[in-house]
């Protein structure tokens, strides 16, 4: 049991030293330009040791830069769950539903958040000032929304027929039926398309933040970029991923508690 | 005490294909009196569920009709109780609220003390006192069945339809089911339609057995009358000096007459010999003493 908590933390040390040698014997030796590992943290400092401090709008702490992309986030990912798990249950409910919208929802799917922005912006040109923002929900939430469709329709069909038997012989009225036996059946495939949609908006926020240029951790990324203070460009994608890397987590931990039977 | 409470007139379940109509159950003709218990009994895909699911509403009818207590049914209910074969019970609500579930629909003019009573009076009876608030993932599938055939009775309903319910249980259990079931439908008076292939299970519960031919076109082959005294206890009824005869009854017309192609009906019975079944235990070689084991050894479709 010992040795096996050990491993639990030995083992990935070992595996982001490896990747850090890598990182320093390539910035000394081919990427001339790439900041060392030391040299980087050296100039994320500031925006490491005041993560909430606010010197200009493209100048601020790491993470207030986090908590203007989640707030972003958020927004489209709520507009994506409230959009694609009703798409989903009638997906699942409705074989003619399918055949109609199944052969768009596919293609549409595989399209890029970078594809969908202009016609976000479009969309939304006459909101004036707020174009941007609403062109940025919008794509996050047509990008993001696809799992929970998919997995919520997956849910809905795979619903045992004992349970739609139970609702039928006691003469559940279709409210009822949906919030006692629907809904409580799909949520574990729907938390799971949930999860994966996070995943999506998180994605697709740093890309939109790019484009639309708003303070923000993928803002700051592409100011950086523009700047050329490739340490910066460094930090923002640590960020990027450690900050992925732990909605995933609290999503899987909010989905095992739906996990029935 | 009126007549034929229930009445099944002509059922018959079609369904097309493309290469014709596959029938099902064809011309099924059944009355059942008000608090009878009566079995169907048959092979195997031979359409029994068939019938029962119809009567229950969950399948549609192709001709005939169904009356039940003077009204012609459509479509389910909860005026009709139903114990599936699996439990299925709801995994997300305990079992409380699997049955609270059916009383809510059912008694939606009581008050919120009396549905709870209602709802801990049933599962108490059938013996999960101390379980009421477990899910049913934590109960065995004995203590499941207990709570589906509690939520079947909480209903009051007008008749209890029952599809092949102890067929997932081992055969402690299922004895032990069984009396549970048959001192309810005692107390409540409940007229109940079981679908099983179980002999002794039949026998024990039935006041009267209908056997089903085989399908295509399954439909009514004998009635059987069922009548060791009630209360009925397993021992008492097994040494009943009835018991053999029925049993064998039934077992012959299993083995040989459910066979029947509807077109021969009329013609002198096929021999034996050329029958096509699994080999059946010798049933008059075990003494009249033996003990329950033994019948269950005996029964038509070991699990």
């Amino acid at each position: 049991m010992k040795t096996f908590k050990l491993d639990w933390i030995i083992l990935p040390l070992l595996g982001m030293l490896a990747v850090l040698g890598l990182w320093e014997i390539s910035s000394l030796t081919w990427a001339k330009d790439l900041p060392t590992p030391a040299k980087t943290w050296e100039v994320s400092r500031p925006y490491l040791a005041e993560p909430f401090a606010k010197r200009g709008e493209m100048d601020q702490g790491i993470l207030r830069f986090i908590w203007y992309s989640l707030i972003l986030v958020a927004k489209g990912y709520t507009l994506a769950l409230i959009i694609g798990t009703p798409i989903g249950f009638m997906l699942g409910l409705s074989p003619t539903f399918t055949k109609i919208f199944d052969p768009i929802i596919q293609v549409l799917r595989p399209v890029s958040p970078l594809a969908w922005f202009p016609l976000g912006l479009m969309l939304f040109l006459s909101a004036g000032r707020n174009a941007s923002e609403l062109g940025a929900l919008f794509t996050i939430a047509v990008c993001s929304m696809w799992p929970t469709v998919l997995n919520t329709a997956v849910g809905v069909r795979a619903i045992p027929q004992d349970y739609l038997n139970v609702a039928k012989v006691l003469k559940l009225s279709r409210t009822k039926t949906l919030f006692k036996v629907l809904i409580p059946a799909t949520l574990p495939y729907m938390f799971t398309g949930f999860r994966l949609s996070l995943g999506i908006a998180w994605l697709v926020i740093v890309a939109v933040e790019m484009l639309i240029g708003r303070p923000g951790i993928g803002g700051f990324l592409w100011q950086e970029y523009n700047s050329a203070i490739y340490e910066h460009i460094i930090l923002c994608i640590i960020t990027i991923g450690v900050v992925g890397f732990i909605l995933d987590r609290l999503m899987s931990l909010v989905e095992k508690r739906f996990k029935t039977a | 005490m009126s007549n034929n409470y229930v009445e099944l007139s002509n059922l018959s379940k079609v369904y097309p294909t493309p290469k014709g109509d596959a029938v099902i159950v064809k011309d099924f003709n059944l009355k059942i009196q008000k608090g009878e218990f009566v079995t169907l009994i048959g092979h195997s895909g031979c359409g029994k569920s068939t019938v029962l699911s119809m009567l229950a509403g969950l399948n549609d009818i192709s001709a005939g009709g169904i009356i039940l207590a003077g009204r012609e049914l459509s479509g389910a209910g909860p005026d009709r109780g139903v114990v599936f074969q699996s439990p299925s019970l709801l995994p997300w609500m305990t079992a409380f609220e699997n049955v609270m579930l059916g009383v809510e629909q059912v008694f939606f003019t009581a008050g919120k003390q009396e549905r709870r009573e209602i709802v801990e009076y049933y599962l108490t009876v059938v013996g999960l006192a101390d379980s009421m608030d477990k899910k049913p993932a934590e109960l065995s599938q004995g203590m499941r069945q207990r709570v589906g055939i509690a939520r079947a009775f909480a209903l009051k309903p007008k008749m209890l339809l029952l599809d092949e319910p102890f067929g997932m249980l081992d055969s402690l259990t299922r004895y032990e089911l069984q009396q549970v079931l048959i001192e309810l439908w005692r107390k409540n008076k409940i007229t109940a339609l079981m679908v099983t292939h179980d002999v002794d299970e039949a026998l024990f519960l039935s006041d009267r057995i209908v056997c089903m031919t085989d399908g295509p076109a399954a439909e009514v082959g004998e009635i059987m009358e069922v009548n060791f005294p009630r209360p009925r206890e397993r021992k008492a009824v097994m040494e009943h000096p009835d018991y053999y005869r029925l049993r064998e009854q039934l077992i012959e017309f299993l083995e040989v007459r459910a066979h029947r192609q509807p077109a021969a009906q009329a013609g002198p019975k096929p021999p034996v010999a050329p029958v096509v079944s699994p080999p059946q235990p010798p049933v008059e070689k075990i003494p009249p003493s033996a003990d329950a084991e033994k019948f269950s050894k005996a029964r038509l479709n070991p699990a």
